[in-house]
């Protein structure tokens, strides 16, 4: 579904992805983990064209998106859940959930997929009224996830979402993300957090200073003996 | 309450409006783009002489306003597609510098074009004042009130009710998340361009009756309507408006009651007041950033 092919991209003169390649199937959840700095939300930005390739190739179900415009990436059902989950602080939380659909017209449709997101995160509706800034990190996390779930995408790229958050909410949201991908959507998961990541991932990739180190699925890079030194504090 | 404080009062609330909307197309665009647009004040000019232009066609009145406006739109268009899109990734200070251009030429194409004279556009509904407890309100200083008003709630309804109008906000608050919703950035920085310059051309044509208006008329009215935006907190519309009527009503207290060739300065002298005391403007910018 997703494939990226030898992508390198800069910061002015400063390389953040040396060349990576890698593939998402439809259905899976894929995980990347890495270190502070390796690259991993340059190479989600890449991919949902927030971020400019220098190099290489980002194609999805086929087609070559390199260069196409982050607006139009929408509307090919790729949304991406950035780190800090960068909520609109000043609007409410409905607004924040309804520019979610700003690419959807079907006004019965928005507002079923809203109620579908007040059903799934309860604690949204009774805030709904309130501005996004006012939530708790974890309150926000999941306003994120609503937003960007409200474009019912096929392809999720998650950005740290359990990045702050206590251990109980790391579970509330592992345990949703696993969820959607129940429900046939495809994720790409990027985290820090890389026990709990792997753990429900079908497959992951290591990064390391803007490469691919190491892939395999989620299982045999758990026991992997370099996942565990560099990632998993055993 | 006296009758001379009640007519400096009328007229300032005048003023006020005037400056309440270019200060609103202040704000806009500086949510849009974080750009200080320095040829707001011309795009209140080319509303007034546009009007005089096609009134001297032998255009009936609404169809001249209408056709000014729409002129004065195509101008803000035409400024964000041909002098600020190219310059995207410059930095803010050189996109000033490019409205400030704008300006320069905006006024030179007028004064070419239309000439340097001073022009009256006729008011909408005659001169008869209108005695209001001792004082005297003109029947266009009505006008000027409620179009503000009018255009005053009609954006409050854009930027609160209609998706298009959350979308500007959301790209003012956040651009790269307004992207991830598939916000195209550029067209709200287009359509603000054109709303602000709309905005504008309404505020020079309500205000060209009373003042008269030449090619340099929007020097001033860009200036007041940019201290209002300031006062009110730049980018917060809601404080633009207060602003400018803060800026009105104290300019004709001060002309009233002081010297009426220092009345420029009032608001240049309230916005170093307020620049040194509270530089977040009077309203701040906390919490809303909307229109
Ligand atoms: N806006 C930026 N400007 C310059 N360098 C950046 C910027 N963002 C990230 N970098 C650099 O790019 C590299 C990768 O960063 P990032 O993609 O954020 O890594 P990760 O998400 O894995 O922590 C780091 O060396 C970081 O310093
Ligand atoms: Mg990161």
């Amino acid at each position: 579904m997703l494939k990226i092919e030898n992508l390198t991209s800069h910061y002015g003169r400063i390389q953040a992805l040396h060349g990576v390649s890698l593939e998402v199937n439809e259905g899976e959840l894929v995980a990347l983990v890495g270190g502070n700095g390796a690259g991993k939300t340059t190479l989600l930005r890449t991919i949902s064209g927030l971020q400019g390739a220098s190099g290489g190739s980002v194609s999805f179900e086929g087609t070559d998106i390199t260069e196409m415009a982050a607006e139009r990436r929408v509307n090919l059902d790729i949304a991406q859940v950035p780190e800090g989950r960068q909520v609109f602080t000043a609007l409410s939380v409905e607004d924040n959930i309804r520019l979610g659909a700003y690419t959807k017209s079907d006004k019965a449709e928005i507002a079923a997929d809203m109620e579908k997101m007040y059903g799934r995160f309860p604690i949204l509706k009774e805030k709904r009224n309130q501005a996004a800034g006012t939530l708790s990190g974890g309150q926000q996390q999941m306003l994120a996830m609503a937003r960007a779930l409200m474009s019912r995408p096929r392809l999720l790229l998650l950005d740290e979402p359990s990045m702050g958050l206590s251990p109980v909410l790391v579970m509330e949201i592992f345990s949703i993300v696993e969820e959607l991908k129940e429900q046939g959507v495809t994720i790409f998961l990027v985290e820090q957090n890389a026990t709990a990541a792997l753990s429900i991932a079908d497959r992951g990739y290591v990064m390391e200073t803007g490469t691919i180190s190491l892939t395999g699925t989620g299982e045999k890079l758990l026991n992997d003996e370099t996942v565990k030194a560099a990632y998993l504090g055993i | 309450m006296s009758a001379e404080f009640l007519q400096f009062l009328f007229s300032g609330v005048t003023l006020g409006a005037t400056y309440a909307l270019v200060g609103l197309g202040f704000s806009i665009i500086y949510n849009a783009s974080h750009v200080i647009n320095f040829a707001q004040g011309e795009f209140v000019m080319m509303g007034g002489m546009g009007t005089v232009f096609f009134l001297g066609l032998g255009l009936p009145m609404p169809v001249a306003i209408l056709a000014a406006i729409a002129l004065t739109t195509l101008f803000g268009f035409g400024l964000e597609r041909f002098a600020i899109a190219p310059a995207r990734g410059a930095s803010v200070v050189t996109l000033i510098i490019i409205t400030i251009g704008a300006s320069i030429v905006m006024r030179g194409l007028v004064q070419v074009v239309w000439g340097k004279e001073f022009h009256a556009i006729p008011s909408f509904s005659g001169d008869e004042p209108i005695m209001i407890g001792g004082a005297t309100i003109l029947p266009q200083s009505l006008w000027v009130l409620g179009v503000t008003v009018l255009l005053v709630l009609a954006l409050r309804y854009f930027f609160e009710k209609t998706i298009m109008g959350k979308a500007i906000i959301a790209t003012s608050l956040n651009r790269d998340a307004a992207l991830l919703m598939g916000i195209n950035v550029r067209l709200v920085l287009f359509i603000s361009f054109g709303l602000s310059a709309a905005l504008g051309a309404a505020a020079g044509i309500l205000v060209a009756p009373i003042t008269l208006t030449n090619f340099e008329a929007g020097i001033m009215l860009g200036l007041k309507g940019f201290c209002a935006a300031i006062l009110g907190g730049l980018g917060n519309g809601m404080g633009a408006v207060a602003g400018g009527m803060i800026v009105g009503i104290a300019e004709a207290m001060g002309a009233g009651y002081w010297i009426s060739e220092y009345k420029d300065a009032v608001a240049f002298i309230l916005i170093l007041l307020v620049l040194f005391f509270k530089p977040s403007g009077l309203f701040g910018k906390t919490g809303t950033e909307r229109v």
